[in-house]
């Protein structure tokens, strides 16, 4: 016996020590190779496991989630790390692959393996074989394609294989969005996808483009990220590489007048994927937008006009996607505004992190930055969560639109208890996550008599208010969500067989909730690390006051400006509900019966007498009905079977997109007229071209 | 060497002695709630030439209620069940935050201005799903006009405590109530604006008269009726009591930002015993103050409440930009 | 000339005076009753006349002594009465006016009072008086007033958003350069004496063809198209 437990304990010891190698004897980059090639022979291996009658293939999502901890340790080991940088010998000759590390993409490397392996556990046991087929193998390839190239997008370090990634990321996730190609409305969604992502592309093209020519360099090696850091530029050219960014990053993210393609593409893709889209993608977008900004054209050369233009955008795109995000009934296309809704609230905050940097204040320029990229984890954690919660609700009742949905709390109560966290995180209840970062916004907002002129502090003054709107509205939409779906009767008569999601989806969604509780009860924790990358992306963190009250207070400037600690704050909570619960229960000890409800006298009750999705949302539409352009269809009393419709249309197509339509409809009638049909025309056209190119490169 | 062991003596005495303060206040917002409540009713009484029912009448009311037997209605979900005693639990909570009679509370750094919001909306979003839970026709009713009036309210007392906040540099409520308390006799124009702000915003939140009428059943027009008609026995006294120390609280708020002349500064006995003084004159006349404004005012039409609360919303974001116009 | 006082308090409170006036010109944007609007009017009248009353105080200008009766006496007791009994003998008091949608007026007169905030920033580094920081307030109520004109269909509400934008330039007058020459401000009251009564004339006759004081019948009134 004593034998066996003395084998035990050594045995342990080999493993612990053996783990411990294994992790320090790498450093963070070798660790997320490691991750990448491990998940590209899983993607290899899934193309050919797929020939095989009879095989599980979902179950290949599981070790999949290998990669996955293998992607959050190394993001985890490297925020406190140095930066890392290797070149690889790929790609063109002479251009090779240059490869980097640091506390930024560590970060965000972190966001991918930490929400990725809960999606992979769900997805185990939310995909089936029979059901889609030889498909699921082409999926699985893909997914794990997907996965490598977000994460060679935060590791490249040079303008071509960020972009080389950047497109094998859109295609991957497109091919992903387009999962069910047989309907014609998901073929649509992919489309509208591709084309903005491509767009976006061209953006980027030009940006780096700007920032590599500041070097001064003949050869092409300004492609490199650490040229560009470098590199000198007018402020026109910086002005021109920022905005490019915006909008290239911005059409990825999702940012107003750029989203369209989000509602569209989410509720088509399978639920894990969109989860993918959604919490992780957008992400990567947002990454992109704080390495150009903070990193490649640097803090100094920041300017707060910038940062209005941003905070103005982020704040319409959160306004524009929680008002529209109300109105659906579409419980994905409900998400997917809602994250339209949370990328401005990010954006939000970069604004005011650059507006602070740009006037000279780095301390709430720091605490902006941090902000943003806690929302950013944030909302990676719990929108992750809701998403998956989406799907299981659509494999266990077998819809999404919430108008047919209800009581799915006693069909699927432990989903129910983990859709609870998802929607007070997302609601900003403390003490879970949601809450932290928007304080911390809040708490950068407060900054504001810092700055010196009036029209930037009335600005910032009023995208406080505008947050403290989006949050409240934030609220009513997620109790709309949880009180239609889960709560209440069912709605649809004919009650189709509910059940609880599977175990592999439970435990998924688990991983996801519990990480919106602890994120959400250590931030000083979190805010330490993310303070590691604020200094190393601009030299200054927040300062020798925050942080000085220990682990347990959230200090962000100092004691007596702001403090939080959500773990006396839970417990306090926890302690007087419970007391109050023990002497009530011990004071009066009356049973409970149960018997019908009161229906205020009324003879019946149907289904049919609840609220729905739309009908919730009716102060919303009505209040709010400038910004929406409605449809609805209203029953008149005479009506045999009255139908109620009404749907809310998204003013951007009209106000923004109908007009662009129009002009290039235009334009190309009249490139039509450049077409004859006669070759020797078009080589007239290319001689003409080669000639006056010709003619460009002489003139000196 | 005597230093040593004294030091962490007294700080744990004084930690004590101040935990002792924090758990007077608490427990002193919790117990008195309900008096609050029963002198508006009887201010109201009189104004409108009842026989009033007594001070006392809320505690009789609660009493009775926790004595009788609870009745779920069929297909009640635990969400229902344990509603009651989150919304009390974190009622709880926010008496031990807002600093009433004492502005020196050692629980205070956990939560600032934000948070005691979040604590108010915590509570509010309970309630409203489990008025959903049952699936009436009423409680749904009553949940969408209980966030449809949040949804307004909420940003505006965040923008009022901001405002407060702005001329304190803090968001700390025992900071900013230190502040303004301390300060020698200033007029703010932007603290008189929040000021008007939350007053509206108290009659909207804890559902007074010009948005929802406390007094009455009435199916149409009710909003945090709805909501609890559900509830019976222990939970629906819970519901209650969680709504009268809400209104105390939001009083105690308006009292410490706005009227802070009196309050407390630190947890010596004298100190607390004129604040608790202090606390309650002010309240017995701002509570008339309402029963005043209740029996004056018509109640508002539902589509116009919006409205209300929207004029109360831009009043605190007019109050945010006034201090950096007027006061800087 | 009296002699100047400084008193912090004083300040404040013509601050605060400021604030209301900005109140109620808000109010005013918000209100639907043509009655309850006279009576916002006279109220930013006494707060204006209030705040010039303590300005003339505060400065020592003995000028703004009579320009803060003036005011006291034409906007608050005279103008107001006169409406007032227009509307009465127009039975208009109580109409409901239709408007654009009050929460969306309001936040474009948020917008509005942030612009002319910022818009007075450099005239407020220029200018030497003590209530100088008021400037922008005077600027942001001479704007709700144009809203408060351009949101109305009623031809009596027009004249009243009229009268209070005229409060609103005296209020930046006075606490800009401590009021207009006295000359200018006597005939200003005169004209706008004039105006309302030539205005109440015209009402009647506004009415008696069209049967309405809606302005959406001068619409009418231009030449057909073909």
């Amino acid at each position: 016996m004593f034998f066996l437990l003395d084998r035990h304990k050594r045995y342990d010891c080999v493993l612990v020590q053996g783990l411990s190698w294994m992790i320090f004897s790498f450093s963070p980059l070798d660790l997320s190779l490691l991750a990448i090639s491990f998940w590209f022979v899983l993607a290899i291996l899934s193309l050919f496991l797929s020939r095989i009658h009879g095989f599980h293939l979902c179950r290949m999502f599981l070790p999949g989630t290998a990669g996955s901890i293998l992607l959050t340790m190394s993001g985890f080991l490297g925020l406190d790390g140095s930066p890392q940088a290797k070149t690889i010998p790929l790609g063109l000759p002479g251009l090779p692959f240059h490869l980097r590390q640091d506390a930024l993409s560590s970060f965000f490397l972190l966001i991918i393996g930490f929400v990725s392996l809960g999606i992979s556990i769900f997805s185990s046991g939310y995909f089936k074989d029979d059901h889609h087929g030889k498909e699921i193998g082409f999926l699985l390839f893909q997914y794990h394609l997907f996965l490598i190239s977000m994460t060679l997008v935060l590791l490249s370090s040079d303008s071509y294989l960020f972009l080389l990634s950047w497109e094998s990321m859109a295609m991957t996730s497109y091919f992903l969005v387009v999962s069910d190609h047989e309907k014609d409305v998901v073929r649509q969604a992919g489309f509208l996808y591709l084309l903005l992502a491509h767009i976006g592309t061209l953006a980027l093209f030009l940006s780096f483009g700007i920032l590599s020519s500041g070097g001064g360099l003949q050869d092409f090696s300004g492609y490199a990220f650490e040229q560009m850091e470098k590199g000198q530029h007018s402020s026109l050219a910086l002005t021109m590489a920022f905005f490019l960014a915006f909008f290239g990053f911005g059409a990825k993210a999702g940012i107003l007048p750029l989203h369209i393609w989000l509602p569209e593409a989410h509720p088509v893709a399978p639920s894990p994927i969109s989860a993918l889209l959604s919490g992780v993608m957008l992400k990567v977008a947002i990454y992109g937008m704080v390495r150009v900004w903070f990193d490649l054209i640097g803090i100094h050369f920041l300017s707060w006009k910038w940062g209005m233009v941003v905070l103005a955008v982020g704040l319409f795109t959160a306004l524009f996607g929680i008002l529209f995000a109300l109105t659906q009934n579409d419980l994905k296309r409900l998400l997917a505004y809602s994250s339209i809704d949370n990328i401005g609230i990010i954006v939000m905050g970069l604004g005011l992190s650059i507006i602070f940097f740009g006037t000279g204040h780095p301390v709430p320029g720091a605490l902006g930055l941090i902000a943003a990229l806690y929302h950013s984890l944030n909302h990676a954690v719990f929108k992750g969560l809701l998403f998956l919660g989406a799907g299981s609700i659509l494999h266990a009742s077998g819809e999404t639109n919430l108008n047919r949905m209800g009581g799915l709390i006693r069909s699927m109560p432990q989903t129910a208890i983990l859709y609870l966290v998802a929607i007070l995180s997302i609601s900003a209840i403390p003490p879970l996550n949601g809450f932290v970062s928007e304080w911390l916004t809040f708490q950068t907002a407060l900054s504001v008599p810092l700055l010196e002129t009036g029209g930037i502090r009335s600005m910032v003054a009023l995208s406080a208010a505008g947050l403290a709107l989006v949050s409240a509205l934030t609220a009513m939409c997620f109790v709309k969500v949880y009180g239609i779906g889960f709560l209440g009767v069912p709605r649809t008569a004919p009650m189709p067989k509910r059940h609880e999601s599977t175990i592999p989806e439970r435990l998924g969604m688990l991983w996801l909730a519990s990480g919106c509780l602890l994120l959400g009860c250590l931030p000083t924790i979190v805010v330490r690390y993310l303070e590691t990358i604020t200094i190393s992306l601009t030299g200054g963190g927040l300062g020798k006051n925050a942080n000085g009250a220990g682990w347990l207070w959230l200090v962000p400037q100092s004691a007596r400006r702001a403090s939080y600690s959500p773990i006396v704050f839970l417990a306090v909570i926890v302690v007087t509900t419970l007391l109050t619960f023990l002497v009530i229960r011990i004071l009066f000890r009356r049973k409970t019966r149960t018997s019908a409800s009161w229906n205020c006298g009324y003879p019946a009750r149907t289904s049919r007498m609840q609220d729905t999705a739309d009908s919730f949302s009716q102060p919303i539409r009505h209040f709010f009905s400038p910004v929406y352009k409605m449809t609805r269809h209203l029953p008149l009393p005479t009506d045999e079977k009255p139908i109620f419709f009404v749907e809310i249309d998204d003013q951007s197509w009209f106000l923004f997109y109908r007009p662009i339509q129009k002009i290039v409809e235009k334009m190309s009638a009249l490139a039509g007229k450049l077409q004859t049909g006669k070759i020797s025309v078009y080589l007239t056209y290319s001689f003409l071209t080669l000639l006056f190119l010709l003619f460009l490169v002489k003139s000196p | 060497m005597t230093q040593t062991s004294t030091v962490p003596h007294q700080w744990i005495a004084d930690l004590l002695f101040k935990g002792l303060g924090e758990l007077f206040q608490t427990a002193s917002v919790i117990f008195f709630a309900p008096i609050f409540l029963g002198w508006v009713n009887l201010c109201r009484s009189c104004l409108q030439s009842r026989r009033p029912a007594g001070i006392l009448q809320p505690y009789r009311d609660l009493l009775k209620l926790l004595r009788k037997e609870v009745v779920l209605a069929t297909g009640a979900s635990p969400l229902f069940r344990i509603t009651p005693y989150i919304v009390f639990g974190s009622m709880g909570l926010a008496a031990a935050l807002v600093p009433a009679v004492t502005t020196d509370l050692p629980f205070g750094p956990a939560a600032d201005a934000i948070a005691l919001v979040g604590i108010f909306s915590l509570a509010r979003i309970f309630m409203a799903l489990s008025a959903m839970d049952i699936g009436t026709p009423f409680g749904d009713m009553g949940a969408r006009r209980e966030m449809m009036i949040a949804f307004l309210a909420e940003p505006a007392t965040m923008m009022v405590l901001f405002t407060a906040s702005l001329i304190s540099r803090s968001t700390s409520l025992s900071t900013i109530a230190e502040t303004l308390g301390g300060r020698h006799f200033t007029l703010y124009p932007s603290l008189v604006f929040a000021t008007t702000s939350f007053f509206l915003i108290i009659l909207a939140e804890n559902s007074r008269l010009p948005i929802d009428n406390p007094s009455t059943h009435l199916e149409l027009t009710m909003i945090h009726e709805a909501m609890l008609l559900e509830y019976s026995g222990r939970h629906l006294a819970l519901m209650e009591w969680g709504s009268s120390i809400k209104l105390l609280l939001y009083f105690s708020i308006l009292i410490s930002f706005f009227l802070p002349w009196g309050i407390s500064h630190e947890s010596s006995f004298g100190g607390l015993l004129s604040g608790f003084a202090f606390l309650v004159l002010k309240l017995f006349i701002l509570g008339t103050l309402l029963a005043i404004l209740e029996s004056t005012l018509a109640k508002l039409r539902l589509f116009r409440a919006p409205e209300f609360l929207a004029a109360a919303y831009l009043l605190a974001v007019i109050a945010f930009l006034s201090h950096f116009i007027l006061e800087v | 000339m009296l002699p100047a006082h400084d008193s912090p308090f004083g300040v404040e409170m013509v601050n605060l005076l400021g604030a209301f006036i900005l109140l109620v010109a808000f109010a005013m944007l918000a209100s639907r009753r043509t009655l309850s609007l006279i009576r916002l009017f006279a109220f930013q009248g006494f707060f204006l006349s209030m705040s010039i009353f303590l300005v003339a105080f505060l400065s020592g200008e003995s000028n703004l002594y009579y320009s803060a009766f003036f005011t006291l006496v034409l906007k608050v007791i005279l103008l107001p009465w006169i409406l007032r009994d227009l509307s009465q003998r127009l039975k208009i008091g109580g109409d409901i006016e239709t408007l654009v949608n009050v929460p969306v007026t309001m936040i474009i007169g948020i917008g509005v009072v942030v612009f002319s905030f910022s818009l007075a920033e450099p005239i407020l580094k220029a200018a030497s008086t003590v209530t100088r920081s008021l400037i922008g307030v005077g600027l942001a109520c001479v704007l709700l007033s144009f809203l408060v004109m351009i949101t109305r269909k009623k031809a009596m509400t027009q004249i009243i958003g009229f009268l209070s934008m005229e409060n609103g330039l005296l209020f930046s007058a006075t606490n800009a350069t401590y009021g207009m020459p006295m000359v200018v401000e006597l005939a200003i009251a005169l004209d706008v004496l004039i105006g309302a009564i030539i205005f109440g004339i015209f009402f009647f006759q506004i009415r008696e063809t069209f049967e309405s004081l809606d302005l959406k019948y001068f619409e009418k009134l231009k030449e057909d198209e073909e």
